[in-house]
């Protein structure tokens, strides 16, 4: 984390305010206390935030507000951020029906490993993973966590379709895919739940800095979820 | 059949406004673009050329954020399915109505029956459909935007094809004729020059390859889309790593991943990306970017955020001079004959 954020210009509607160069749930824990504050500091001219791994991207308005401006507000927030305080992590629990049709690379992950799919799913499911940001599609959320143990390389041929709501391991990276779309992480499970629900608010099962953890579900739990 | 369909039937009529006879090489619905998102990867989508998006709402009337038609490249036929008040502007794709030509840049009123086509690119390469009344799509997350990658907003989320029925909504009374002035109305041409603000990481590349970047002419490859255009042409070093701890992207930002060939990102670009972005170009100059094709030559040239805030105020300015109600027609549209 650097000592104090650096202030730049991202094109002349965004302000990128970076907290340092590091994948490290310090320096997010200040990216995501930096955008509540800014958040709830309602500044005339801002249009969105967008928190990602070490920075925060504010997107302004030129026409309301100057970016000499803004940097100076934002400073001013920033100054009066605690450093102590580690901001409240909202909690979400993703329902999760492990191998079988919906987890088609189950069996493999644990043969890679040596393990029985039951201690992969041990693993994945008991450890909570931070939510450092949403992208690559809508309400796909880049999670943190310790997954070395089975860790996997991703597959050889790409799927062609993988179903919405599919959790998929990619190295030593868990996610869950939002939409149907091609992907080829190693898919060991489904969530009956929707993470991205266009038409009904909330429309996004997920925010940066969430606290996630995998539960494990079965057929019967699935079934009644989905009908909800 | 029974009175009550009838009148049922003759309701939705009267809101039906186009139908797509062949949806063209890729035409969708778009508006000023989805805000608010970006946090939950959803990028704002929206015309890919914005003035135009903007003029030709202010041409009929409507306001300027309405949904309009993008139509890329050639091959759009349509068919008004009542008197209807359109304007198109943006590139120039050779418009016609009952195979005559159709004046772009003003205000053009069109008969039942009449076909629309858009048959052969002279400029641009994006045109823009207003309607009076501005086309009528549900609001996806406060837009109409097409995104097509989720399959969200638009036209089911997708871009239009044969049969696809549009619906307008109610157009204002007493419609002026309106044009933009022939001095605001662009020659597009295949050379730009798109100032950028350096940034936010430069710092990733050699001094040399900031000096390739702002001193080359790239070219816009094939591989250019809504969601950014890949850039052909000299290769910009990096100092060290060609990747970046993931953040989030802007509109215009300019990544430069290993193989050191730059990347505009654009209206469908994905909200976060690990490649380190040597500049973004100011808005101004996207707004006209959208009419860029491939084999098109880019130049990008420095400038700070003071002068991209004074050049985007006077665009605004200018935004608001460009348009004439002819004071002769300043009355109600006059309806063209119907060709036979």
């Amino acid at each position: 984390m650097y000592r104090r954020p650096r202030y730049l210009p991202a094109g002349d509607e965004g302000l990128l305010v970076e907290f340092g160069n590091e994948i490290h749930p310090d320096t997010h824990n200040r990216v995501y206390g930096m955008a509540q504050a800014v958040e709830e500091a309602h500044i005339q001219g801002i249009e969105e935030i967008i928190p990602s791994y070490c920075s925060l991207l504010v997107v302004y308005d030129p026409l309301l507000i100057s970016f000499g401006d803004l940097t100076d507000q934002l400073k001013g927030i920033e100054k009066n951020l605690s450093h102590l305080k580690i901001p409240e992590h909202r909690r979400v629990e993703i329902p999760t029906l492990y191998g079988g049709e919906f987890g088609p690379d189950l069996d493999f992950v644990a043969t890679h490993h040596g393990l029985t799919p039951e201690e992969v799913i041990r693993i994945h499911s008991s450890q909570d993973y931070l939510v450092y940001m949403l992208g690559f599609t809508p309400g796909f959320a880049y999670l943190g966590g310790n997954l070395e143990k089975i860790a996997t390389p991703r597959l050889k041929t790409p799927r062609v379709v993988v179903p919405a709501g599919s959790v998929g391991i990619a190295e030593s990276q868990t996610g869950i895919y939002p939409i149907e779309s091609p992907g080829g992480w190693q898919i060991i499970g489904r969530t009956p739940l929707k993470l991205f629900n266009p038409i009904q608010p909330p429309h996004f099962l997920l925010a940066a800095g969430d606290m996630v953890r995998f539960a494990p579900i079965h057929e019967k739990q699935y079934a009644d979820l989905q009908s909800h | 059949m029974l009175p009550s369909t009838k009148s049922s039937t003759r309701i939705y009529k009267a809101i039906e406004a186009l139908e797509i006879l062949h949806g063209g090489a890729f035409t969708t619905i778009q508006d000023l673009g989805r805000r608010g998102y970006q946090r939950f990867g959803t990028p704002t989508a929206g015309a890919m050329d914005l003035t135009s998006l903007r003029l030709a709402n202010r041409l009929v009337q409507n306001d300027e954020g309405q949904a309009c038609l993008e139509i890329t490249f050639v091959g759009l036929r349509l068919v008004a399915l009542r008197d209807l008040v359109i304007a198109i502007t943006g590139g120039d794709l050779t418009p016609k109505v009952d195979g005559s030509p159709l004046s772009m840049w003003q205000t053009v009123s069109v008969r039942e029956n009449s076909q629309i086509s858009f048959t052969g690119v002279r400029d641009g390469i994006r045109s823009y459909l207003s309607v009076a009344g501005g086309i009528q799509v549900p609001e996806i997350m406060g837009s109409k935007s097409t995104y097509i990658r989720a399959g969200i907003g638009g036209f089911e989320g997708r871009p239009l094809k044969k049969g696809d029925r549009l619906r307008i909504g109610r157009q204002r009374s007493g419609l002026s004729l309106c044009r933009i002035k022939e001095v605001f109305i662009p020659r597009y041409g295949g050379k730009w020059k798109t100032r950028v603000i350096m940034g936010p990481q430069d710092d990733y590349f050699s001094k040399q390859g900031i000096e390739t970047f702002t001193s080359s002419e790239y070219t816009i490859t094939p591989q250019s889309d809504r969601m950014g255009y890949r850039l052909q042409g000299p290769v910009i070093e990096h100092r060290e790593d060609a990747d970046i701890i993931s953040d989030a992207t802007c509109l215009g930002s300019i990544q430069v991943p290993g193989h050191g060939f730059p990347f505009i990102l654009l209206a469908d670009r994905q909200t976060t990306g690990g490649y380190p972005k040597i500049a973004t170009a100011i808005s101004v100059d996207l707004y006209n970017l959208g009419q860029a094709k491939p084999g098109d030559k880019i130049q990008f040239s420095p400038i700070n955020v003071v002068e991209a805030h004074e050049i985007r105020k006077s665009y605004e300015r200018r935004m608001k001079q460009c348009i004439d109600i002819l004071p002769r027609m300043n009355q109600k549209v006059q309806f063209h004959p119907h060709n036979t």
